[in-house]
Formats: C-alpha cells, sequence, structure tokens
C-alpha cells in the first residue's frame, strides 16, 4: 500500500487535562487516489492531516509512506493550508521559488529550477502574477500560488487542508475545477480534508466520514464510482452523484449530527 | 475642485498644439500654475504654523532675557556671540577649536561603532530569546534588571575595563540601545505565525535559512521598533558619555563651554543635538519602511 495510517490515536496533553482526539484511525490510501476527509469541525480531521504532514506526532501507530515511517515533516508530504500562508514579503515568483531551491538544489541547474518555477505557476495560471507580493492578489488567487507551492515540490502524497475554505462559491468552483484538472494531468496522490458535501463528491475517489469527537474515528468509508473527467453541471442529475450526495448528507446530518456544545 | 477644470483645459490644449506650435507656450502656463498652487499651499499648510510658534518662541525668550543682568543669553546674543559656530559648521581652526559639524560627526561615528554593534548582537540575542523558552527563562529576568541601569552608570565599570576614552564610550552607546533591540527582536519572534513556521518545517529549512528566511523578515516590523528605540538612546547616550569621557564630540563641546562660561554656544550645541538626533530617528524610521514594505499586513 503507497500511504498506510495504521491504527493511530492522539491523544492531547495539558498539564493534568488530556483529550482524546483519534482512536484507532486505519486507512490504505493507493497511488495516484483522491481521497476526502469529511466531518463536522472539531472532529480532528485537521489533526489527522498534521500526522500524516509529520507536523503532529503520534499518541500510538504511525503512518507510513512507500514503506517508510513519517515522523518528521517535509517536502514529500507538501501541505496546502487553509489560509495559504504564503511568505508575504516575498513576492509569488519568489514564494514558489523558494520551496523549488529548497528541493531540487541539488539536481536541477540555476534555469532548470527557474523553468520549473514558473512551469508550476504557468499550471495554476498564475505566470501574470509573478512579481505582485501576496498582499496585492485576491484569496483565490493566493490559494492558487500555494497549490503551485506544493506541487512544485513533487510531492508523493498531496495534503489540502479545506483549501477551498475561505473563498467564496464562485471562486471555490473555479479552484475545484483547476485541482480536478491537475490531479487528471498529473496524477497526484491527494488527500484532502473538507466539511463541504458537495466538494467532496465532485473531487474524490473516496471519502472518508469521521464521527464526532472526541476520541473520533472513521465511521464510514464512500466509493464514489463517477467516471472521471468529471463536468459539474453533468453531474447534477446523475444518479450515482445524487445517491453518493445523500449518503455522506446521511451520515453527517442522520447518524452523527453535529453535537453544539461541542 | 480644482481638478475637472484642469483636466478640461488639457484636453483642448492637444488637438491644437498638433496643429501649431504657437498655442503651446500659452497652454502651460495656467494648468501648471494650478497644478503647483495646491502643493505649495500644502506644503505652505504644514511649514507655517512651526515657523510661527518658532517665531513666537524667539520674541518671548528676547523679552524674558533681555535685560543685561538676565543669567541667560538672550537670541540676539546668542546669534552675536557665537555666529561663527552658526554660519560654518565645518570650519577648522585649531585641534580644540572645530565646527559643530565636526563635533556632531565625531559623536555619530561612537553611535555608528555603538549602535551598529548593538544592533547585531541585540538581534541574535533577541533571536534566540525569541526562539527557545529556556533561553527566554534564563535569559529574560537578567535582561529586565540590567536594562533599567542608567547608560552613565556603566561608565565608570567601562573605564576600568578598557582603560581608554573611546572604547568607553563605545560600550556606553552599546549597552544602553541594546536592551529595546533584544526586547522588541524576541517579541516579534515570537509572534511569527505558526503558519511560517509550517511552511519553514514542510520546506525543511535548516537554522540558518530559516533565521535570514522566515525569522528576521516576518519580525522585521518588531525589530525596527527595537533599533528606533536604540538609535534615540544612543544618541541621548553619547551626549552624557562624552561630557564625562572628553576630547572630541558634541557632549564634550558643552561640558568646555560651560567650564569657559560660552552660555551662547551651549545653547547652538543643544539646537545641533536635537536635529541631529531628529534625522536619526528618521533615518531609521525611513530604511524601516523601505525593508518592511509588504511584511506589515499579511
Amino acid at each position: 500500500m503507497y500511504l498506510k495510517i495504521d491504527h493511530v490515536d492522539k491523544i492531547f496533553q495539558r498539564g493534568s487535562q488530556s483529550t482524546e482526539v483519534l482512536r484507532g484511525i486505519t486507512l490504505d490510501v493507493a497511488k495516484g487516489e483522491y481521497v476526502s476527509i469529511i466531518g463536522h469541525s472539531g472532529c480532528g480531521k485537521s489533526t489527522l492531516l498534521n500526522i500524516v504532514a509529520g507536523l503532529t506526532g503520534t499518541t500510538n501507530g504511525g503512518v507510513i509512506l512507500e514503506g517508510r515511517q513519517v515522523d518528521e515533516p517535509g517536502p514529500d508530504r507538501a501541505v496546502v493550508f487553509q489560509n495559504h500562508s504564503l511568505l508575504p514579503w516575498l513576492t509569488v515568483y519568489d514564494n514558489v521559488r523558494l520551496a523549488v531551491d529548497k528541493v531540487f538544489s541539488k539536481t536541477k541547474s540555476r534555469a532548470a529550477r527557474d523553468a520549473w518555477t514558473l512551469h508550476n505557476l504557468d499550471l495554476v495560471q498564475m505566470v501574470h502574477a509573478k512579481d505582485k507580493r501576496p498582499a496585492e492578489i485576491s484569496g483565490g488567487m493566493k490559494q492558487r500560488v500555494g497549490l503551485a507551492r506544493a506541487l512544485a515540490m513533487e510531492p508523493k502524497v498531496l495534503l489540502l487542508d479545506e483549501p477551498f475554505g475561505a473563498l467564496d462559491a464562485l471562486t471555490r468552483a473555479n479552484l475545484q475545477e483547476t485541482v480536478m484538472a491537475l490531479h487528471q494531468k498529473l496524477g497526484n496522490t491527494v488527500m484532502m480534508i473538507t466539511h463541504d458535501v458537495d466538494e467532496a463528491v465532485l473531487l474524490s475517489d473516496r471519502i472518508v466520514m469521521m464521527t464526532n469527537g472526541p476520541a473520533a474515528k472513521i465511521g464510514e468509508v464512500l466509493e464514489v464510482p463517477l467516471a472521471r473527467p468529471r463536468k459539474r453541471l453533468d453531474l447534477v442529475s446523475d444518479p450515482v452523484y445524487i445517491k453518493c450526495r445523500a449518503a455522506v448528507l446521511k451520515f453527517l446530518y442522520e447518524r452523527h449530527r453535529y453535537v453544539e456544545a461541542a | 475642485m480644482n481638478m475637472p477644470i484642469r483636466n478640461t483645459e488639457n484636453v483642448v490644449a492637444l488637438p491644437q498644439s498638433s496643429a501649431e506650435v504657437l498655442p503651446m507656450p500659452a497652454s502651460p502656463g495656467k494648468p501648471l500654475l494650478a497644478r503647483v498652487l495646491p502643493v505649495l499651499g500644502e506644503i505652505a499648510a504644514r511649514v507655517i504654523p512651526p515657523l510661527i510658534v518658532l517665531a513666537l518662541i524667539l520674541v518671548v525668550w528676547q523679552f524674558m532675557t533681555n535685560s543685561p543682568k538676565a543669567s541667560l543669553p538672550s537670541p540676539l546674543k546668542i546669534w552675536q556671540d557665537s555666529k561663527d559656530l552658526i554660519i560654518d559648521p565645518f570650519f577648522v581652526a585649531g585641534p580644540q577649536d572645530i565646527g559643530l559639524g565636526l563635533r556632531v560627526l565625531t559623536s555619530l561615528t561612537r553611535v555608528a561603532y555603538g549602535f551598529g554593534l548593538a544592533a547585531v548582537v541585540g538581534i541574535l540575542l533577541g533571536a534566540i530569546v525569541g526562539q527557545s523558552t529556556w533561553a527566554m527563562r534564563g535569559l529574560d529576568p537578567i535582561f529586565q534588571v540590567l536594562r533599567t541601569v542608567p547608560p552613565l552608570a556603566w561608565l565608570p565599570l567601562s573605564l576600568a575595563a578598557f582603560r581608554d576614552a573611546q572604547p568607553s564610550a563605545i560600550f556606553v552607546i552599546f549597552i544602553t540601545a541594546i536592551w529595546p533591540v533584544i526586547i522588541n527582536t524576541a517579541v516579534g519572534i515570537r509572534n511569527i505565525p505558526q503558519d511560517y513556521r509550517n511552511v519553514a518545517l514542510v520546506l525543511k529549512l535548516n537554522p540558518f535559512e530559516y533565521f535570514y528566511k522566515i525569522m528576521v523578515p516576518s519580525a522585521a516590523p518588531y525589530i525596527f521598533t527595537g533599533l528606533r528605540i536604540g538609535v534615540g538612546l544612543s544618541w541621548l547616550a553619547i551626549v552624557a558619555a562624552e561630557m564625562l569621557t572628553g576630547g572630541v564630540g558634541i557632549g564634550f563641546f558643552i561640558w568646555d563651554a560651560w567650564n569657559s562660561s560660552r552660555l551662547s554656544d551651549i545653547v547652538v550645541a543643544l539646537i545641533y543635538i536635537g536635529v541631529v538626533g531628529f534625522i536619526l530617528d528618521r533615518l531609521v524610521a525611513a530604511v524601516s519602511t523601505i525593508v518592511t514594505r509588504g511584511t506589515a499586513k499579511a
């Protein structure tokens, strides 16, 4: 198995208080697969993503990527953060170039790194703004640059932490198309956190539904047997799409209702 | 209100100019004036009030110190006594008889050494204190105590250590300017957003790359606040230190003038010190706006 999350438990300790966030999470992801993790806020899905990224350690269990255990962050598991986290003092080009220089310092020449940076900006259609600073471009554009930065690292797994959460509906749809096209073209393995049911069904091969915390588990895993490339408008009336959507909605709102007090 | 009027004039003038040359010299006359006038008005609005206040102060001062028995010199007397100092800052008439501009430059060189050293060491120490909880717990109480020691209190100790006036004065500048730099840098580094730290972790930046690619740019606004306070304090300290250590410098000049009862010279020197301090502050502020452009808002 390409990416294996193996019996992961996570307990946060703060002084004498301990909170069990995740319990017994086991998930296998195949190469090139697009997996979404969906659940109510506070269920620990971001913690799970941070564990795969290596930014957070596990209490029990572990993550194995291509036969090697994950114990620290690294560019083979590039993250696109929810709030873009571009460095505001660098231009769009330099933000991506920083990652390219770091990852390919030994394997690519200076000219090749420049070309690779521009190539990745071109993938997300952001070459036109390469000399702008993050403060001068829109939220959707920032997220595109964040995506370019992650793709430029040629990661084994691309980790998306609610990448479209802070965007308006139209920009979000636009970016979803871009991500779908890129996944089709590059065949990345993607793990995406989301709380948007339509987004999960549209983009994913499989949807992992998590129960409410504390001690959240994987409640159900849903295969999305829709052929690619997928067209947003065609899917609206597609019976498979409607069935999948209904299944996720039922899980989230019937069986694992969001607890208001949490 | 002037804008639309000027625009219509320009639109009319252009086609004419292409047809014949004559109207061109006539047309810019009015728009140029209309363009310059608001700018002049803006400048006047900023420059005139301080000039009026200055004139008022001088008049009141003149009246208060007009009598021959007054203990302090009047503005007119200062002009008569110290005309050479006011008019030519860079004259050299002997080893101890030089213009105030030259004295200020000597003092500024000391400040440059002391403050430059304080900036480098302060940013590095601040980075350590901001980055490591243990360094902070260990060093912060010591810093908090030491920073309250007045600059001149360090002078006897540094004279004993260096046995020379020049390095002692520089050390006093250093020890005065370093605290705000350390403390502000540490705060800036503690305030680096977790997002930037995560980016550094995912990219596996080594500590050196992390320092100059993430830490310094991210904390730059804080660092410059510290530098700006530091340069102000240095300038305060150098004058006091030079009064005691002697030699060439604006501080010693004041002490020397006091000993030979040249009160007018002291007033001129005070004005020099004030203006130079103001320029130093604005200089650091200007560098700060250039360097931190873009970092202010994420």
